[in-house]
């Protein structure tokens, strides 16, 4: 009970703060940006003639890039939303008034969870779907997998979102964001590495960038999200965010979703005990 | 016993906030908890609301270990550093509070409108928190530690940043909550408000509690000043007071000294007539709680 009473006060305290209407607009605001692009390349194609197995290749990649872009955006949004909700209520004395109710704690730390979770779930549902939408109503086009890209992606943002919220339980908001964002570009050049070790074919590069995804494997779910998502001429790309060079294998996303389920409860175990 | 404490301990790092804190508030006593800045006051009220872990002894709280969920049920708690959802209005506040101690939605559609009442915020019902004053967001605070009807309440300065009409609001609803049973644990720096409220005080000193009162019994058993002013007194009288008073001095025409208590008293202004003095006037003023706070903190201690 007292679960939900709490995700639906952090659902509604986004609402209030003008959080959920700003990533509506900054969503819906991508989105027409995306389609004009679409628009333009159409139009282009048209008039240049262009042969329908190239148009259909360009516009994958453009809807590649664009959903890179989703992802990228989703989790900066599951940053910046939730970096300050645990460690900003403790240190202002908010969750006195709360952890004073006779709620166990851990449903205080859930309830935010879900409350959070939610609004990503929304934010992905729009941007992810709403990208795949203007792509195949304007081009004709579809990633090869969208639903399991789409999980992927809403995965890794509740990895992340598990992330902020574990170290929130310890750290004031700005060492919290901090070190996740820290976290994310160590993710970020791991993955790149990795990326380049299949060109270089280097050994002691992969070894780094596997180092790197078991340290913090969100890049990975995104690469395995891409591989699950794209064209055969997107993938074969030797240096891009969607190249086919070091694929995650489904090991390393049930490692990560591990990750996140270990990461989860030592928050809430931690948080269930500290001093407030 | 509303609340039971032994040898409760708590240290971050190497200081210690809270030595060998021992409590017993009865069941039904509004109980003042003194002591200056620094005592120990907001970590003995944490650990016994759960939010601090003891690092060593026992807290009970209405016969439960402290910080057990469902004795929270039936406790109300307004902080000192008070941060509430600031983005609610005082009606949105009170259901959320309502709604995770588990109140019926019909209860608090009842509920809602009498604190508001009584904390004198109908007019700004619809005010978002963020545009309170200070002694606005104390009433608020008042009322979520009170929507539940609970047994024991916990009041972390209540008062502070209150008008005088605040204060007496608080007064009187501390007043009216002992009436219906309820337990009060008031912890405030307004001595004077603690005396005329409470029935139980203890002091705290550096994490212990070092002295504790019954201020109902105040009265005539306990230490009043005298102050005469006479003439024609002999040291030999003034030091013949001693079964009834302690530190009597004269300076000039005045005589001031310190009774036992308020039975003493006619059998000094005997003690004084019978010595051949001349008394023209004769005050006697029981010590106040800031006089006894004074003398077990130190006049070093600032408040």
């Amino acid at each position: 009970m007292g679960c939900w009473v709490m995700a639906g006060i952090t659902f509604r305290e986004a609402a209030r703060k003008k959080i959920l209407w700003t990533a509506l607009i900054a969503g819906l605001g991508f989105l027409a940006l995306f389609g004009l692009a679409m628009h333009f390349q159409i139009e282009d194609f048209d008039s240049h003639g262009t042969a329908p197995f190239i148009r259909y290749q360009i516009l994958s990649a453009m809807l590649m890039i664009g959903l890179y872009v989703v992802d990228l955006l989703a989790v900066l949004m599951t940053i910046f939303t939730s970096v300050d909700t645990i460690s900003g209520e403790i240190s202002s004395g908010t969750i006195h008034a709360i952890a004073t109710k006779p709620l166990p704690r851990w449903q205080i730390f859930a309830g935010k969870w879900i409350g959070f979770a939610a609004m990503i779930a929304g934010f992905v549902v729009l941007t992810f779907g709403g990208t795949v939408a203007v792509a195949y109503a304007m081009g004709r086009v579809l990633p090869e997998h969208p639903i399991h890209g789409g999980v992927l992606v809403f995965l890794e943002c509740l990895l992340t979102l598990t992330i902020t919220f574990l170290f929130g339980t310890w750290f004031s908001t700005l060492t919290n964001g901090v070190i996740v964002i820290g976290l994310h570009g160590l993710a970020f050049m791991g993955g790149w590495l990795e990326q380049m070790s299949g060109f270089t074919e280097s050994a002691r590069l992969v070894a780094v960038g596997v180092a790197t995804s078991l340290v913090m494997p969100s890049e990975s779910i995104w690469r395995r999200a891409a591989f699950e998502m794209q064209t055969p001429l997107a993938g074969s790309l030797p240096f891009s965010p969607f190249a086919n060079v070091s694929i995650p294998s489904p090991t390393m996303i049930g490692y990560a979703g591990s990750y996140l389920l270990i990461a989860l409860f030592i928050g809430i175990c931690h948080f269930q005990r500290r001093d407030l | 016993m509303a609340i039971q404490t032994q040898g409760l301990r708590k240290e971050y790092g190497n200081k210690v906030a809270v030595r060998n804190l021992a409590l017993c508030v009865p069941r039904g006593s509004i109980f003042g908890f003194l002591g200056p800045n620094g005592a120990g006051k907001s970590t003995s009220i944490k650990m016994l609301l759960g939010l601090v872990s003891p690092t060593s002894g026992e807290a009970f709280v209405l016969g439960k270990p402290a910080g057990d969920v469902e004795t929270r049920r039936k406790i109300g708690f307004l902080p000192e550093h008070f941060r509430f959802y600031d983005w609610l209005t005082p009606a949105e506040l009170l259901r959320l509070h309502g709604r995770l101690c588990g109140m019926p939605a019909a209860r608090l559609r009842e509920r809602i409108p009498e604190m508001l009442d009584l904390v004198g915020l109908t007019p700004h019902k619809d005010k978002r928190i963020r545009a309170f004053s200070k002694g606005m967001m104390q009433r608020i605070g008042l009322a979520q530690a009170l929507i539940h009807e609970p047994e024991i309440v916990f009041l972390d300065e209540p008062t502070s940043g209150l008008d005088p009409m605040g204060r007496r609001l608080v007064r009187d609803v501390i007043r009216t909550q002992n009436k219906w049973g309820a337990t009060v644990f008031l912890n405030s720096h307004l001595l004077s408000e603690v005396e005329i409220t409470c029935d139980n005080v203890a002091f705290l000193k550096d994490g212990e509690v070092v002295a504790s009162k019954e201020l109902r019994a105040m009265g005539t058993e306990e230490e009043v000043h005298v102050t005469a002013h006479v003439r024609n007194l002999s040291d030999e009288a003034i030091s013949a007071l001693a079964p009834w008073a302690t530190g009597a001095s004269l300076e000039g025409e005045y005589l001031t000294a310190s009774a036992r208590s308020g039975d003493g008293l006619p059998e000094i202004l005997r003690h004084l007539v019978r010595s051949g003095a001349d008394v023209y006037s004769f005050t006697a003023e029981k010590a106040s709680l800031e006089d006894l706070f004074m003398r077990i903190m130190g006049e070093d201690r600032g408040l």
